[in-house]
């Protein structure tokens, strides 16, 4: 501690330009009041470890709303409250910077208060310390989440009454209560032995950070004659008699000879891993596809609906990506909302060689149903000359519209027999791209994967797509 | 390169790795939550941060932190997070911090519903939080358009110093379509301005606070010279069939999906409809809108809201032809033939 009272500390500003004014050497806080007393303790320490380059100091709402015009540090300003949020998102990018979160109590336990318990909780790799003067002095006197009970501010003016604003906030007393606080403790700033222990506990909250040992929180008690109307000496003397006996100056937790540091690694990621880890490498290029197979797809207006675990859902995404690496635009989208009708999943399926408009198949050409509700459902919605597909299985009634192409194919019994009941979308597909000869259904065998978790039903699937065809071949043979 | 099919919420996230994202902050709230599902997932495997803040406050606040202290850093939710977002965003504004904000909108007011609407117009494109600012708003259309928009929000958001917003709906959000990723990975470019926890940094100051009246007027004027300067440069739409048109349908997201096939079928059948799709709602399209309607073309303006965007029709317009509203909320998502109805009558 080789620190001299007699000396400005280094990491302030030699002159406070930011202040603006005549008084540049001076700061803007009242005659008694702690946080010059707090921001001298935390300057000297941050000259004495030699931190100030590497320190980013929080300004919160509130009389330290100007802590920025005096560290000679990096600083930030911030909303109220929310201090430690933001101290999180500057610690996050630099874990080898020293963010100080600098709050007073309505910041920090009143506006504030699940910011500070949550980064408490999550036990961010910062230092906290936490002004409670029980009120607000830089609005002018209101009532704060400490003020103490029969204290009068201009918002509590008969005094504080615990049956309409509660009891003061014990803000270290909680901290200390969550697992991953290294060092809690309450001090005051009222003598030279509070203050001396104050300087031990700011220097230790920082050496904490500075070893990455993790969350340290510093609550002092301070004076604010202004706020309090009282003389500085007074001042002094009302936080002995009235607000230690109610926030006992004490360490509250500290484990920080046992924590154990963060470690941070860095390292950067080459274009083929970042591809690679995104997914994306194995995409490869585009296929050549025949141009006059791309010109006569007739567009295919899709909708595939049933219960929940038939697979429609994925039966959409197999069909989709099958059509798009051959070039095909697609689009895929759930049932969702408004489109939700008579308890069936369905999805909406467009391929085309166009571009896609709408991707709500609100008409489809295209019907697929797995169930009697969904044939309830979009029955009347099929186009003129489209195809409805019937899981014959399921569904217990006819297609009663004259005017479109149906097919009944008992998708279950067959997906049942190969020992996959959920194979009966794949059957489907098979069935349907056999039928229509909209494209070779074997293009279906290298998407299938993409719809599949358990990668070891693959060749199930793709028999599931062979015996849809097969089905055709026998009961919808086409001259 | 070959495209994968995937959601339009998940192509933000392999968009927004792809241009250099490091940090991403976000609170669950459907129907965004792919996005910070993808985020979680892929974040860490590039040695990113993923946080799920305890509230849709803190998470635009780490985003402040983290844009303060110079990465590129996002964070996504919907209608009800982003009006507890506003306040962290009214100071990434005054501070002038780039960052990126997807706004996948839900059906509101209040807790509102899950399904697509777009009543989140005014409270990202008019500013939505306290002071004299506006957001950079770009909105998709497409999952190819989410991927791509939100690299191009990253830059956009460096380049001018200020939010920029993804606005998209729950459909362009959960719709699966073929997107092609580029193939190597933007690097978040170095800021000056910002804080590197170094001594090369340590005199830079971020902040919105101003106590000198003039010099907040001088920051404000500022704020507006940026703004106009965006406004001249930065106007993106996609016009179709504009030249001939006698009457220009107008949407974004989702509903100009829809008016595509709706210009297309009245086109069909020699009804000289245009088609104009805002790209980007701040800055709006004024002067291609104004040019039009000098030469006596109306609009018709389809919005899953209470006549928001058509308001800032109107202003381009300025009283020259007919603007009409074709207006749905609640989730109600119109068909092709619900506005071909519309239409019909304009026409």
């Amino acid at each position: 501690m080789k620190a001299s009272v007699l000396q400005k500390p280094k990491a302030f500003y030699d002159k406070f330009e930011r202040k603006g004014g005549s008084q540049l050497e001076t700061t803007h806080y009242c005659p008694g009041c702690g946080h010059g007393i707090l921001h001298k303790l935390i300057a000297e320490a941050l000259a004495d470890f030699d931190m100030a380059d590497r320190t980013i100091l929080i300004s919160p709402v509130g009389c330290s709303v100007f802590a920025y015009y005096y560290f000679d540090t990096g600083n930030i300003q911030v909303a109220h409250g929310r201090a430690p949020a933001v101290a999180t998102g500057l610690k996050r990018v630099h874990h080898n910077g020293i963010v100080i979160s600098y709050q007073g109590d309505g910041d920090l336990a009143a506006i504030g208060g699940d910011e500070i318990l949550q980064a408490a909780n999550r036990g961010e790799n910062i230092t906290v310390f936490f002004v409670n003067n029980a009120i607000y002095g830089m609005t002018g006197g209101q009532m704060a989440p400490t003020t103490l009970v029969g204290q009068k501010t201009t918002t509590s003016p008969y005094g504080r009454k615990p049956e309409n604003e509660g009891y003061p906030i014990r803000m270290s007393e909680i901290i200390a209560t969550l697992e991953a606080p290294v060092y809690v403790e309450r001090t005051a700033l009222i003598d030279f032995k509070t203050i001396n222990r104050t300087k031990r506990a700011v220097r230790k909250a920082l050496q904490n950070q500075i070893e990455n040992k993790g969350f340290s929180f510093i609550e002092v008690l301070s004076p604010c004659p202004t706020g309090w109307k009282m003389t500085p000496p007074d001042s002094q003397k009302w936080i002995e008699q009235n607000m230690i006996p109610y926030f006992p100056l004490k360490v509250f937790k500290d484990i920080s000879d046992s924590a154990t540091p963060f470690t941070y690694t860095d390292r950067t990621y080459s274009d083929s891993e970042v591809l690679n880890i995104l997914g994306l490498s194995q995409l490869g290029e585009r296929k050549k596809v025949d141009q006059s197979f791309l010109e006569n797809f007739p567009t295919q207006n899709m909708k595939i609906a049933g219960f929940g675990g038939q697979g429609v859902l994925s039966a959409g995404v197999v069909m989709a990506a099958c059509a798009m690496n051959e070039n095909l635009e697609v689009s895929w989208i759930p049932s969702y909302g408004p489109e939700m009708r008579g308890g069936t999943a369905n999805c909406s399926v467009i391929l085309s060689h166009h571009r896609i408009g709408s991707p709500l198949t609100t008409n489809p050409n295209v019907l697929i149903v797995m169930n009697t509700p969904s044939l309830d459902a979009f029955e009347d919605d099929v186009v003129k000359d489209g195809l409805i597909i019937v899981n014959s299985s399921i569904v217990d009634r006819e297609v009663k519209r004259k005017d479109v192409d149906v097919i009944y194919i008992p998708l279950t019994e067959i997906a049942s027999r190969l020992g996959v009941v959920a194979a009966a979308n794949m059957v489907c597909l098979g069935a349907y791209l056999e039928y229509t000869k909209i494209m070779d259904y074997k293009l279906l065998y290298d998407t299938i994967p993409i719809a599949l978790k358990k990668k070891s039903l693959i060749d199930l699937n793709i028999k599931a797509v062979d015996e849809g065809v097969k089905y055709i071949r026998e009961h919808y043979p086409r001259s | 390169m070959q495209r994968e099919l995937i959601k339009g919420n998940e192509a933000v996230i392999k968009g927004a790795l792809l241009a250099g994202c490091s940090h991403y902050f976000g609170y669950p709230i459907t129907p965004a939550s792919e996005i910070a599902q993808a985020a979680a997932y892929y974040f860490p495997l590039l040695g990113g941060t993923f946080v799920q803040a305890e509230s849709e406050i803190a998470a635009i606040n780490m985003v402040y932190g983290a844009s303060g202290a110079g990465a590129r850093v996002m964070t996504a939710s919907s209608g009800p997070g982003l009006s507890l977002k506003q306040e962290g965003i009214s100071y990434l504004a005054g501070a002038q911090l780039p960052c990126v904000i997807v706004d996948v909108m839900r059906a509101g007011p209040g807790l509102g519903n899950i399904w697509p609407e777009q009543g989140d117009y005014n409270q990202m494109v008019k500013g939505g939080g306290h002071g004299n600012y506006k957001n950079i708003v770009l909105a998709p259309n497409s999952a190819q358009e989410m991927c791509d928009l939100t690299i191009l929000a990253f830059d956009l958001a460096d380049q001018y110093l200020n939010p920029c917003v993804v606005l998209t709906d729950a459909y362009i959000g959960q719709m699966m379509e073929p997107v092609e990723f580029p193939s190597t990975r933007k690097q978040a470019p170095y800021k000056e301005w910002a804080l590197y926890a170094d001594d090369k940094t340590k005199s830079n100051l971020v902040t919105s606070i101003f106590m000198n009246t003039h010099l907040l007027e001088e920051h404000n004027f500022k704020l507006q010279d940026k703004y106009n300067e965006i406004q001249r440069t930065e106007v993106r739409y996609e016009l179709l069939n504009a030249d001939d048109a006698d009457i220009v349908l107008i949407g974004y997201g989702i509903v100009s999906r829809i008016l595509l096939n709706v210009m297309e079928n009245f086109r069909a059948n020699g009804k000289k409809v245009g088609l104009l799709r805002p790209i980007t709602l701040f800055p709006f399209p004024i002067d291609i809108i104004g040019n039009m309607a000098q030469k006596g073309v109306n609009f018709l303006v389809a919005e899953l809201s209470n006549g928001q965007m058509v308001d800032d029709v109107r202003l381009a317009v300025n009283g020259k032809s007919d603007v009409y509203l074709y207006s749905r909320m609640g989730g109600a998502v119109p068909s092709v033939k619900d506005i071909e109805e519309a239409l019909s009558q304009y026409i």
